[in-house]
């Protein structure tokens, strides 16, 4: 499957979060702007110095996908399986693609896609994939 | 500035010819529709995805001594704006005769961009391609859902924008669908590949090319076409805008590239979207028609799916758009053969054609930063 480089100074810490079970999102210090995805400058302020801030895990499907192939040859095995983007409650703003799964490790397919509601609550789990440690979504 | 000539290759599948000599074709195509000598082009516009091609453009086609060139980068959302570019440049005096092309071997399957991934990701597809968010049809069925969601949108609807369509390349020998139409039954029933979109909510893969020739609207009136004039053009590039990743923009539904575009475009021209009598609205995928019918203005935001019913978009309907079958039913060239039937339209020569259609809207992919043209006659 793909992953998201360790590789990256700028967003090291939030895999590094991810990894000790924390999810981490990107405070610029000088507006307190919450943003997502990461970015090096604050589009409100303009400057640079920014900290990684625990979130509540809580959220709320914003949206979601069933996919079908042609799919990659990783996925293709999972297929249909759904794809949601999650809306964390106490930052709306910030939106995540994740998975929607029975239980941490469960495969990406393991929730009926038929059950899945847009608007329903999740919390965050993490289970390591492809040697990362990632964010996935049960049902709250 | 005006439009004078138009070229389009065969379109289909398996197309013997390079993509390179496919855009040869094209352009050779489009100056002879003009009667205007290759040795007088000076300006050329292109698509970053067609890289360092203006050289062997030139060296093939004996094209005299170009003095502008130019390329638009972010796939079919430059398509208008290699036009608007042109255009530009003439009215800038950096050239005269100016070609603008895009040529496509996409029918090969090797030739998707998304099947072509790296495994670990450092770019902005890190944040969405690992928990199987791969293509860009995923990234439209996201929006399409939310769209269901607050506005009560249908599949129902969205079929209407991919029957139209096919219904227009029933009336155009030269598209992939002609000869096969396509029922809603048919529709409800096809394969998914990202629900809520199936199968015939996505363009097709093809092979093809098409051109369009450009000089002022003086010399335009010299020439055998009547010209089809530049009226008005933009580009949009919206605040906090996220290519294809539209879902973490601000205000998804409604800050999407044509957001940006719209009121640019509209502010230059002296007709409204109730002027327009025909479209070609960039139809990657079907949504993208409903969300470019809110974005330039013909509907209310989350009006799209009440606007496209009874077949509005289709033959006789009250904005026929796509009216050579477009992406879906004619070919899919990054929406470049969307301006050259434009073009067909204003002139009055389209294989379906829509009666008095002096004002034509173009424009490109909606979902990354994009470009419209009103085309417009000279009468």
């Amino acid at each position: 499957m793909l992953r998201a480089t360790l590789d990256d100074p700028l967003t090291r810490p939030f895999w590094d979060g991810c990894a000790r079970g924390e999810l981490l999102v990107q405070q610029f210090t000088a507006s307190g702007n919450v943003v997502w995805p990461p970015r090096p400058m604050d589009p409100a302020s303009r400057t640079f110095a920014h900290e990684w801030v625990a979130a509540s895990g809580q959220a709320s499907i914003w949206s979601f996908v069933v996919a079908h192939p042609p799919l990659l040859p990783a996925y293709a095995e999972f297929a249909p399986y759904p794809v949601v983007v999650v809306a964390l409650t106490d930052h709306p703003a910030v939106r995540m693609v994740g998975n929607v799964v029975a239980s941490a490790d469960a495969r990406i397919d393991s929730v009926d896609p038929a059950t899945i509601v847009v608007g329903e609550p999740v919390r965050v789990v993490f289970a390591e994939q492809d040697g990362i440690t990632v964010p996935r979504w049960t049902r709250a | 500035m005006a439009v004078v000539g138009v070229g389009q290759t065969e379109l289909g599948k398996g197309l013997p010819d390079t993509e390179f000599v496919l855009a040869l074709r094209a352009i050779r195509a489009a100056l002879d529709d003009c009667g205007i000598d290759p040795s007088e082009v000076d300006g050329l516009a292109s698509y970053t995805m067609e890289p360092d091609r203006e050289v062997e453009v030139g060296r093939n086609l004996g094209l005299g001594d170009i003095t502008w060139f130019s390329q638009v980068g972010y796939g079919g959302g430059g398509g208008c704006a290699t036009v608007l570019h042109a255009a530009a440049a003439i009215a800038t005096g950096q050239c005269n005769v100016a070609v603008a092309w895009r040529s496509r071997k996409r029918a090969d399957k090797a030739s998707r961009v998304w099947a072509q991934s790296p495994e670990v990701l450092a770019d902005y597809l890190q944040w969405s391609r690992p928990p199987g968010l791969l293509r860009p049809v995923d990234e439209i069925a996201m929006l399409m859902r939310r769209h269901m969601h607050e506005y009560g949108t249908t599949r129902e609807q969205l079929a209407e924008v991919a029957l139209a369509f096919r219904a227009h390349a029933q009336r155009n020998p030269g598209a992939a669908m002609h000869g096969r139409p396509l029922t809603l039954d048919a529709y409800l029933d096809a394969r998914w590949i990202s629900e809520p979109l199936c199968l015939f909510d996505n363009c097709l893969e093809s092979d093809g090319a098409a051109a369009v020739v450009l000089v002022s609207a003086e010399r335009a009136r010299d020439l055998p076409q009547p010209p089809v004039l530049i009226h008005a053009g933009a580009q949009g590039l919206p605040r906090q805008h996220n290519l294809m990743a539209a879902y973490f923009s601000d205000d998804p539904l409604r800050d999407g590239p044509s957001s940006a575009a719209a009121p640019l475009l509209w502010s230059r021209a002296d007709v409204g979207p109730a002027d327009v009598k025909v479209a070609q609205l960039y139809d990657a995928f079907s949504p993208l028609v409903l969300f470019s019918l809110e974005g330039y203005g013909f509907c209310s935001r989350g009006e799209s799916g009440g606007f496209v019913e009874g077949g509005a978009l289709g033959p006789g309907g009250r904005l026929p758009t796509n009216t050579a079958g477009g992406s879906m039913s004619e070919a899919y060239l990054h929406g470049f053969n969307l301006i050259t039937e434009g073009v067909r339209q204003v002139r009055g020569t389209a294989s379906g054609q829509v009666a008095d259609a002096d004002v034509c809207l173009v424009t490109s992919g909606e979902c990354v930063p994009t470009s419209a043209l009103l085309l417009r006659s000279d009468s």
